[in-house]
């Protein structure tokens, strides 16, 4: 098989299992991980569709939008983080209060 | 760049982002001048979009290219009647509650985060309206989503926080499935382009699965039956000028990316049961919502279940449309009710809000008579709760008779039951609240007495979704400019 | 635009715009408020005076405003139209007499009361002045939106149940009806209210649906109509005060519903071509059997109101069953009963408010003689209880003497049965009601109340049940006047018909 084709695999694979830990575990920081670990699953899928060219150059543009993603899920994450804390300075766990319809 | 180059009105759109942006940046910078940064943008956006309605109206779609770059790696903004039409209610909804927000919010130490999250979450949604990529709309998806997140947290309550990270949660998932949907189709077609890829149509097995994702995160993010659970709390818990903003537009968002892609890229290759699907989740939503809404303690958990149920009566536009003769009545049907429920949504909200600011709760078992203390509120209640159900004459009756139409011209009748029996339902749980508003009672209640903006505000959103009622031939024309459908 | 497409409008402006601004004048403003009402209720008696000239000799009042890309608000004056609306506007006016003295002693807001009032009389102009059924359904159940707040306005707990029961049993209604017309506009694209029905070139494609759209209506327009068994409701709402009850009962709801269905059967169907499909024999048949339940519950209510909300049941459906009897007689005779019934019923109402309120007189069983400590008022219940017998020349005689002709002109000589049962079943229950006020001896020595002067009552509570039951009695003495009652029904069957 191609490189590409590797990458784009492995992509799928971490974005499977990123997906599936965020739903298995319940610790905050835990799911914010898998959440972290599924989008770069889906930044290696984009960075092996950049591979698609014909000529040696790589197609830039998959490589701007894995750019900007990173950003966005930096930011993401931050914020993520920060509510983390915050949730465990004002009920002191770090795991969501169950969904009451109260 | 001469300052009338600069104003051109092919440099609107990026005007229209740019300015509750600078806004946002500003008032965090300068806290001080927050709320007149804010007041300066809920006045001049709406101009702005006014004239841009205007200039599509006349001369058709613009596009433009931000900073002169090419697509694909520079920017387009398109806007085309639809978008106009989002960009429309969005400043009506937003300018309005800016308005509200001022006095809810005075005194208060979370408006010192209020108002630059809220510019900010106003300029990412028109950046969504005016996106004319796909992944340009996954950028303004998530800018979206976390300013919605960090608004919601802004309340200070464990619950309100619990919703926001759960909100968030979702909101990632969403926007990462999405993404890989944008992925999968620049991997099978190379463009990001939306016109260029209602042009490719490619259909192979790739266009199937990255419809699946990208329709399978944008409904979360909708909030769509049985991917709902995080909007309940989400919407009942947060501040109210933020509730009001969540109904009404920030799950309006999402499902406009959803018919901007289904019309343009997905329609011919779908199978006609994935509408059908999407319809049946649409009918879950609308009963399940409607049913939770009924058993509802809280005021605005009831309101924040009704926009679970109105957000099903947008999903029936896809099966609704599928049938040739009734195709354009379905699709005004269904825009009809984005913009009825963003108008009614948010008063209903605002109101909501007055009720909680004045007697420090919203236990519904504990509200009677309130008609009596404040009449412009429950008036507003009213007239938007008319909407919501669908009686004339209102927006929500138009798109309700639109959508009786479509599915009578289809010969689809099964969805009319469907959609008299939410309208029946939602009956029910409007006057279930506001039956006891009516009722007698002679106990004196401790009241904060309400500032007027506030009352007026909820008021003017709620005859909006009124005139909604009489203006539907100016609507249908705008929505026709450019083509979308 | 000329005057003649503005007069429909302005006709509803002129109840519509004096609501909206009672609303938002503080509870203090008396005067202005009576003022905007009373002037509001003569400036449409005026207009409608003068739609009442122009349709006579033929002028057309027409107001549109396009509501979507093929459908329409249509303001529509014809005979039926300027009928109904010429008694919304006078009962309109002296209910607003009426309802400004008996809410005097009342803790709850009139500025309130006062603007779903005017709200209420408005949609019930529109409904009059439809000119197609989407107009029709729109101010159809805005009529039901505007009366809600009247029916819970003492916001009592009865009052509150009383409002569930209404909005449950006429928002049902008008779901089921809008159902009908939106098969009925995508199945042959036009609702318009056409003379003569439009829909007979369709019979044959579509006789099955057409069957089905037409239950569907009736069905729809039945609850606020009272037909059994969808009339729960209406016994339920005398919670109400009197004003609202009268007007209710007389005017709004009731006849809305009874207005409906004449109009879906002669001006959307056709009434020959609703012979055809066999749809007027069901009809004919609820409405006999209303009649006939409505009378026989009435015989066993105490309470006077409850007795009068039965009465009402029993008497609405006459208008159905003049529909449902194919022939021009028949149809003059529910049609005059539309207005006859409004005036003759609206008395015993004003009386039974009239009682309640000057000497706490709720119950039948209370009202020994009570004709000696209020005779005039007693004496225009006498009246109305005798047109609702059908005593001659009240103007109930009339019309259930229409209905009979036409029905044994229509071969349907068992109308006759039902309606002298009826009549003797109307007997029983109001002749003992007057037996009761002027021959019998009070129980105890009545409660003074309070002093009206030489009148036993306020004079805003004692003229306008004279007045109505005046008309009554003219109504049916002079019904071969022009302008009588009797003469706009004929006008309209005779339009009707044509040959």
């Amino acid at each position: 098989m191609t490189i590409s084709l590797l990458y784009a695999l492995v992509g799928v694979v971490l974005l499977g299992i990123g997906l599936y830990s965020l739903v298995i575990y319940s610790h905050l920081v835990k799911k914010i991980l898998a959440l972290n670990v599924a989008g770069s699953g889906v930044f290696l899928f984009l960075v092996a569709t950049a591979n698609q060219t014909s000529g040696p150059v790589p197609d830039p543009v998959p490589h701007a939008m894995v750019l900007t993603g990173i950003v966005v899920a930096v930011s993401a994450t931050a914020l993520a983080l920060a509510l983390a804390c915050r949730i465990h300075q004002v009920t002191g766990t770090t795991r969501l209060t169950k969904n009451e319809p109260e | 760049m001469s300052l009338s180059e600069i104003l051109q009105p092919v440099t609107l759109p990026a005007w229209i982002v740019s300015l509750p942006l600078l806004a946002a940046v500003f008032s965090f910078v300068l806290p001080r001048i927050r709320v007149g940064a804010g007041i300066f943008t809920a006045i001049i956006t709406p101009l702005m979009v006014v004239f841009l309605g205007r200039e599509i109206f006349i001369h058709g779609a613009i596009q433009m290219q931000v900073g002169g770059w090419q697509s694909p790696l520079g920017i387009a903004l398109y806007a085309d009647g639809l978008s106009a039409a989002m960009l429309g209610i969005t400043a009506v909804v937003i300018g309005s509650i800016s308005f509200y927000a001022r006095s809810y919010f005075s005194g208060v130490a979370a408006s010192r985060y209020f108002w630059p999250l809220w510019m900010f979450l106003w300029a990412s949604l028109n950046a969504l309206f005016l996106s004319g990529d796909i992944f340009n709309l996954y950028v303004t998806l998530e800018l979206l989503g976390l300013s919605a997140v960090a608004l919601v947290a802004l309340s200070p309550t464990a619950d309100a926080l619990s919703a926001a990270m759960r909100y968030l949660l979702v909101s990632l998932t969403g926007s990462l499935s999405y993404l890989m949907g944008v992925a999968l189709l620049y991997a099978a077609n190379g463009t990001l382009s939306i016109k260029l890829l209602a042009a490719a149509g490619l259909s192979s097995p790739s266009i199937a699965t990255a419809f699946a994702l990208m329709a399978a995160g944008l409904m979360m993010k909708s909030a769509l039956f049985p991917m709902h659970f995080w909007l309940p709390p989400a919407h009942a818990n947060a501040p109210a000028p933020v509730s009001a903003v969540l109904s009404a537009l920030v799950v309006k968002a999402s499902f406009y990316i959803l018919i901007r892609l289904w019309l343009v890229i997905f329609e011919p290759f779908i199978n006609p049961s994935a509408a059908q699907l999407m319809g049946a989740l649409g009918a879950g939503a609308i009963i399940w919502g409607s049913v939770q809404a009924l058993l509802a303690e809280r005021l605005k958990l009831l309101v924040a279940y009704s926009t679970v149920a109105q957000v099903g009566y947008l999903f029936l536009v896809f099966p609704l449309s599928s049938i040739h003769q009734a195709n354009q009545t379905a699709w005004q049907g269904g825009l009809y009710f984005v913009f009825s429920h963003a108008c009614a949504k948010s008063a209903v909200f605002l109101a909501a809000g007055t009720v909680i600011y004045s007697f420090g709760h919203d236990r519904i078992k504990e509200l009677h008579g309130i008609v009596r203390r404040m009449p412009v509120s429950m008036f507003a209640f009213a007239l938007a709760g008319v909407s919501l159900i669908g009686l004339p004459p209102s927006g929500g009756f138009i798109a309700k008779w639109l959508y009786l139409n479509a599915a009578l011209t289809g010969g689809q009748w099964w969805w009319c039951v469907l959609i008299i029996i939410g309208s029946l339902l939602a009956t029910a749980y409007i006057f279930r609240f506001f039956s006891r508003a009516f009722s007698y009672s002679p106990e004196v209640v401790e009241e904060r007495p309400v500032p007027w903006i506030m009352e007026w505000t909820a008021l003017g959103l709620a005859l909006c979704a009124l005139i909604l009622g009489f203006i539907a031939p100016a609507v249908t024309t705008l929505l026709d400019a450019g083509n979308p459908f | 635009m000329t005057f003649d497409n503005w007069l429909p409008l302005l006709i509803l402006l002129t109840s519509l715009l004096p609501g909206i601004v009672i609303f938002v004048l503080p509870e203090e403003r008396v005067r202005w408020r009576t003022t905007l009402n009373i002037g509001g209720a003569i400036l449409k008696l005026g207009l409608i005076g003068i739609m009442i000239w122009g349709v006579r000799h033929e002028h057309v009042y027409d107001f549109r405003m396009p509501m979507l890309p093929n459908i329409e608000l249509v303001l529509n004056a014809d005979a039926m139209s300027v009928m109904m609306t010429a008694l919304s506007g006078v009962l309109w006016f002296l209910t607003t007499l009426y309802a400004i003295a008996y809410l005097e002693t009342s803790p709850q807001s009139r500025s309130r009361f006062f603007g779903f009032f005017s709200l209420c009389v408005s949609s019930t102009v529109g409904i009059a002045l439809a000119g197609n059924l989407i107009t029709f359904i729109m101010f159809y159940e805005m009529l039901t939106l505007t009366t809600y707040p009247l029916v819970v306005f003492r916001g009592t707990p009865e009052s509150m149940r009383a409002g569930r029961i209404y909005i449950a049993y006429t928002f049902g209604g008008g779901a089921v009806f809008l159902i009908g017309v939106a098969w009925l506009k995508a199945l042959v694209g036009s609702v318009a209210f056409t003379e003569g029905g439009m829909l007979a070139p369709y019979v044959g494609t579509y006789a099955t649906q057409l069957r089905f759209i037409f239950f569907l209506m009736i069905s729809g327009l039945g609850v606020k109509a009272a037909l059994v068994p969808l009339h729960g409701w209406l016994p339920k709402a005398m919670v109400a005060p009197a004003p609202v009850s009268a007007l209710l009962h007389a005017v709004a709801v009731v006849k809305a519903g009874a207005f409906g269905i004449v109009r879906v059967v002669y001006d959307v169907y056709g009434i020959e071509f609703s012979d055809e499909l066999g749809l007027l024999q069901p009809l004919t048949a609820a409405a006999a059997f209303t009649i006939l339940y409505g009378s026989v519950r009435a015989l066993f209510q105490d309470e006077l109101k409850k007795r009068l909300a039965f009465s009402t049941v029993s008497q609405v459906s006459y208008i159905a069953l003049g529909v449902g009897i194919f022939g021009p007689i028949a149809t003059i005779g529910g049609i005059v009963h539309l207005v006859n019934q409004g005036l003759m019923k609206i008395t015993l109402f004003f009386c039974a408010g009239n009682f309640a309120e000057t000497l706490g007189v709720h119950h039948i069983s209370h009202m020994n003689g009570i004709g000696r400590r209020m005779p005039w008022t007693m004496a225009a219940f006498t009246l109305g209880s005798l047109g609702m017998i059908g005593v001659p020349p009240m103007a109930g005689f009339i019309s259930k003497w229409y209905l009979g002709t036409g029905g044994i002109a229509a071969g349907k000589p068992w109308v006759i049965a039902i309606l002298v049962a009826s009549s003797l079943l109307n007997a029983a229950y109001f002749l003992p009601i007057i037996y009761r006020g002027w021959f019998r001896e009070p129980a105890d020595s009545w409660s003074p109340g309070p002093s009206f002067g030489s009148l036993e009552t306020h004079w805003m509570l004692l003229f306008p049940p004279l007045i109505t039951a005046l008309l009554a009695l003219l109504s049916g003495l002079l019904a071969d006047a022009p302008f009588s009652p009797l003469e706009w029904a004929r006008l309209i069957a005779a339009r009707e018909y044509r040959p």
